[in-house]
């Protein structure tokens, strides 16, 4: 089977410096998003909150770190989940195809529930646990946005997605509400930080992330900043006819996603799997299938 | 290179305190102090800490957690004794059950005085573990 990155229109080069682009600048925005979101955190609880370039403090900090790996895969599949991760964001950003972008960050997903199920420790069992549920409860809105997308602009392909000159966003409201609230999984923010949790003194420790140390957490938090970045680029795909309202709805959307994140305590798993499926099901299937009656 | 000084993370124990030294601890990341200002994260996992802040003298039933603690932190490291107690058992030294300062298990680098260890004070050792703990990472790499 011939997978066509670009449809065959546009050519390689253009995409080979798109993925060279997002290489470089992905982690820089991811790690600058992470910092703003750290600052904003702190100004929501009346604190000052720490530098905008902390969170590259604290990566660059802890490849100075002893690398404490349980046994011998724990290393590798921590870097098979950045691998992933990226190579998602390659294939979105190069304009390739979306459901191989999302298929991709699936894979990335079970690597990392992979890495903390090999380390035996008690809360990380819980964390992978959770992780798996936390994916169960996001990746079929996800896969229904593709789906959606391709509706109205006939194209599973970001390049084609991207030039249309019918704004997604009209003919599909209810699947960017679905799609943000999934969002909140996917960003591993409260009230779904089920599986990392995002302060360790609590019952979870650190959940998914409780046995990696030194370079391995760096991986982690590298490969979040790149899955930020790609799920912040799927939010921007339903204003691309108009980027200038893309970028200001992107930066709408993860305010939204900080002040959801300080005002609400954890979820129970039952609660978030029943309220991600049925925001999937009355949301963005019943917005699909609006579509198809009103296109009659 | 210098990164340790930006982020280091803590990891807070209360030995066998009063949890007068606790409530100071927690009062430090508090919005009146706010020491995330400094990169500063209380970290609940060992793991991923640099700085061990313990609070309380060292007895008989948590000596083992102490040894634990450490030894799962990962290189390098640096140890805070934060109040009387942790820096030499203070009143509780003279007790049956207890065996005295944190220094006697596992070593001390900065020792935080006081009954209860005010915040200020809490967060000038800190500071001073974290040239402690850059001078071990430049060791580690001669």
């Amino acid at each position: 089977m011939d997978i066509n990155v670009c449809n065959g229109e546009c050519n390689v080069m253009s995409v080979i410096i798109a993925v060279i682009i997002f290489l470089i600048l992905a982690p820089l925005v991811g790690g600058l998003i992470s910092g703003a979101d750290r600052i904003i955190t702190a100004r929501m609880q009346s604190r000052v909150g720490p530098p905008v370039l902390q969170p590259f403090y604290d990566v660059l900090k802890l490849f100075g770190k002893q690398n404490l790996v349980v046994n011998k895969y724990h290393g590798d599949y921590v870097l098979c989940f950045l691998i992933f991760t990226i190579l998602s964001g390659c294939i979105f950003f190069g304009g390739g195809n979306l459901l191989l972008a999302i298929f991709a960050l699936i894979v990335a997903n079970v690597f990392i529930v992979l890495a903390a199920y090999c380390s035996n420790s008690p809360y990380a069992l819980i964390g992978a646990d959770r992780e798996l549920l936390q994916m169960l409860s996001a990746e079929p809105m996800l896969l229904l946005t593709a789906v959606a997308l391709f509706q109205v602009t006939g194209s599973f392909n970001v390049s084609e997605i991207i030039k249309t000159n019918r704004m997604p966003f009209i003919y599909l409201p209810g699947v960017f509400i679905a799609l943000t609230y999934i969002l909140t999984i996917k960003l591993r923010k409260s009230p779904f930080d089920l599986s990392t949790s995002h302060h360790g003194h609590q019952e979870l420790v650190k959940g998914l992330t409780t046995e990696f140390a030194g370079p391995s957490l760096a991986y982690f938090e590298i490969a979040h900043w790149y899955e930020t970045v790609f799920m912040l680029g799927l939010v921007y795909l339903f204003f691309a006819n108009v980027p200038i309202l893309g970028v200001l709805v992107v930066i709408g959307v993860y305010f939204i996603e900080i002040l959801i994140d300080n005002v609400n305590a954890r979820f129970k798993w039952e609660l978030m799997l029943k309220s991600a499926w049925l925001a999937t099901l009355i949301l963005g299937v019943g917005n699909l299938f609006l579509l198809y009656i009103l296109s009659f | 290179m210098g990164f340790f000084k930006k982020s280091p993370w803590v990891l807070h124990y209360d030995g066998s305190s009063c949890n007068g030294c606790d409530i100071e601890v927690l009062a430090a990341l508090m919005p009146k102090y706010d020491i995330e200002r400094f990169g500063i994260i209380n970290t609940g996992n060992p793991k991923h800490a640099d700085v061990f802040l313990i609070t309380g003298s060292v007895n008989s039933q948590n000596i083992d957690v102490i040894k634990n603690l450490y030894e799962q932190m990962g290189e390098p490291k640096v140890v805070v004794a934060v109040g009387a107690c942790a820096c030499t058992g203070h009143f509780f030294a003279e007790c049956y059950n207890t065996l005295g300062g944190i220094d006697k298990v596992i070593p001390v680098d900065v020792y935080a005085p006081g009954c209860a260890a005010r915040p200020e004070v809490i967060i000038d050792a800190v500071v001073k573990g974290l040239a402690v703990l850059e001078e071990k990472k430049k060791n580690k790499q001669k």
